[in-house]
């Protein structure tokens, strides 16, 4: 660029210019944006989302109380009683999962050998306190509940891979 | 009349000023508006990092790496991951090392628009900003597909990553690295020969060859004053050897140089993508040898040796043997390194993190000495600072 050149361009402020241009043909494009509590983005199956405790389609809860979860959670976020029950059968007498320590890696749901404790779709979860954020076995089994369908797709959907 | 002499204001900057890129705060001391002195002080976000790892096994240890730099997470898991293979004596299969660098270098990227917008909005410009969030976004959906986290993936282990690519993503991000040499374009139409910018920038910060090799920079603070170091060439890991790609360097070494720098470095970055994507090979993605990684789903269902594999890796981990070890990768903000000591134990003895962010940071008043109060801003600005790796 010669100097002739260089001064032309800075006195008629050429570069501001081909700037504001370009923003102003930004402002004519569709918008990016998504309108969220309406609108959300795509969710992939592999998503890491709010934990969730399965059932079988008969009801009996998948849990066997193996504690590799509990072993495995970098956060140690993650507390299991059991006992055998009146049948006989080994189950949690105490599945808490601390929300607030969670870390999210998915090291649980890896480590489950019957895909129990799954970290499901959802991640509208925000509470106003702290203890609501403490779950229990009762919560982490309704969750399994309300998101069966969509835990149990995006499983099948990514099965291949694990 | 008699001369007074002035004693220097000190002043606070930060920890909770928007532009100390995190919680960082500086104390100096000014002379009017010229810098005379600056104090770091550092560890607020300090978390012990290195101390929790030694108590964590292997794989629970990789979580942390994303927690440190966490604009460029995969890039830090890398380093300890390599750390681990190389103590472990492990082959990564070629899949598995195309897929790393494949995300490595989305990873710069990824780093590059967080960093060259945030500095641009430091000196003064909004848009750069919003435009650049919106390829984060599409960027951060590929991490989400192939970990299950936007951000925090914790997706590379030991022997490979943690599931292979699903289906349909090599094509989706062969069409964004086709769409996004335009947004570059933009992004560079609207920065580079602005004045404003440019008045805020040359010639500001300037660093000798010398002396960025004295203070220990590494990364584009490195190559921003003409020194071309690269981890990439100068020690390849993974299949960077197979990768045709250009180092750029600075000319000055100020703060408009390593702007420069990071934009070209996010078009070579672009051609590495696309080169993985066109060269991806078949084959497994992660290492068959079951004392490390874990045995298939079906095939822990039905085999009893796969079960137990699968029990001990995720309840004692691996052992790794006896030894000490330092791996480097080259990350977005420079040489991010693990030293890692085994005592032959399931958890690491020592893990110390080398981290490019607390080397450039000790430079601050070597490089903003003598600069008004606003320049400073923009020095910080171009050492890509982030607090979770300077602190750990």
């Amino acid at each position: 660029m010669g100097m002739l050149d260089r001064s032309v361009r800075s006195l008629l402020f050429v570069e501001l210019l081909s700037g504001l241009r370009l923003t102003l043909g930004y402002m004519f494009r569709p918008k990016v944006t998504v309108n969220y509590p309406y609108e959300k983005g795509p969710l992939s199956p592999r998503f890491r989302g709010e934990h969730a405790l399965r059932r079988y389609a008969n009801g009996e809860e998948r849990c066997i109380a193996c504690k590799l979860c509990e072993a495995v959670c970098p956060a140690q976020a993650i507390t299991i009683e059991a006992e055998p029950r009146e049948d006989g059968s080994r189950r949690t007498t105490r599945y808490d999962i601390d929300m607030t320590k969670c870390i999210y890696c998915g090291l649980c749901q890896e480590a489950c050998p019957v895909d129990a404790i799954v970290e499901g779709p959802n991640f509208e979860f925000a509470a106003e306190t702290r203890e609501e954020l403490l779950y229990d076995k009762d919560k982490l089994l309704a969750n399994g509940d309300r998101w069966e369908a969509e835990i149990a797709a995006n499983l099948a959907a990514d099965a291949p891979y694990r | 009349m008699t001369e007074v002499q002035i004693k220097p204001v000190t002043m606070n900057f930060g920890p909770q000023h928007p532009a100390a890129h995190g919680v960082l705060r500086l104390v100096m001391e000014l002379d009017g508006e010229v810098v005379q002195r600056i104090d770091p002080h550092i560890g607020l976000l300090h978390r012990g990092t290195e101390k929790l790892i030694e108590h964590k096994t292997y794989i629970q240890a990789i979580p942390y790496f994303d927690r440190l730099d966490y604009v460029s997470p995969m890039c830090q898991e890398h380093a300890f991951v390599i750390a681990v293979e190389r103590l472990l004596g492990l082959e990564v299969p070629l899949r598995g090392q195309y897929i790393r660098v494949l995300f490595d270098e989305l990873t710069r990227i990824l780093n590059h628009l967080l960093n060259i917008p945030a500095y641009a909005m430091d000196v003064g410009a909004m848009t750069p900003f919003l435009w650049c969030f919106e390829q984060r976004e599409m960027l951060m959906e590929f991490y989400e597909r192939v970990s299950g986290a936007r951000m925090h993936a914790s997706y590379y282990r030991p022997g490979g990553v943690h599931q292979d690519l699903p289906a349909g993503l090599l094509d989706d991000i062969g069409a964004w690295a086709g769409k996004f040499p335009k947004v570059i374009a933009d992004i560079d139409g609207l920065l580079t020969e602005n004045r404003i910018f440019k008045q805020r920038l040359v010639d500001i910060g300037i660093v000798s060859a010398e002396d960025a090799a004295d203070w220990g920079f590494t990364g584009p603070m490195l190559r921003a004053s003409g020194v071309p170091w690269d981890l990439r060439k100068s020690q390849p890991y993974m299949v960077y050897d197979r990768m045709k790609f250009d180092i750029p360097t600075g000319r000055h070494g100020d703060c408009y140089d390593r702007y420069l720098v990071r934009m070209e470095e996010m078009r070579q970055s672009l051609r590495i993508v696309n080169q993985c994507i066109a060269e991806m090979p078949g084959g497994p993605a992660t290492s068959d040898d079951r004392k490390i990684t874990p045995p298939r789903r079906e095939d822990m269902k039905h085999s009893m040796e796969a079960l137990i594999h699968h029990f001990k890796l995720y309840t004692e981990g691996f052992h790794v043997p006896a030894g000490e070890v330092y791996a480097a990768v080259e990350a977005p903000k420079g040489e991010f390194g693990v030293y890692l000591v085994s005592d032959g134990g399931n958890r690491p003895y020592r893990c110390k993190i080398r981290a490019p962010g607390f080397a450039h940071l000790q430079a601050m008043e070597f490089c903003s000495r003598g600069h008004m109060l606003a320049d400073t801003v923009a020095i910080l600005g171009s050492m890509d600072i982030v607090f979770g790796e300077v602190d750990r």
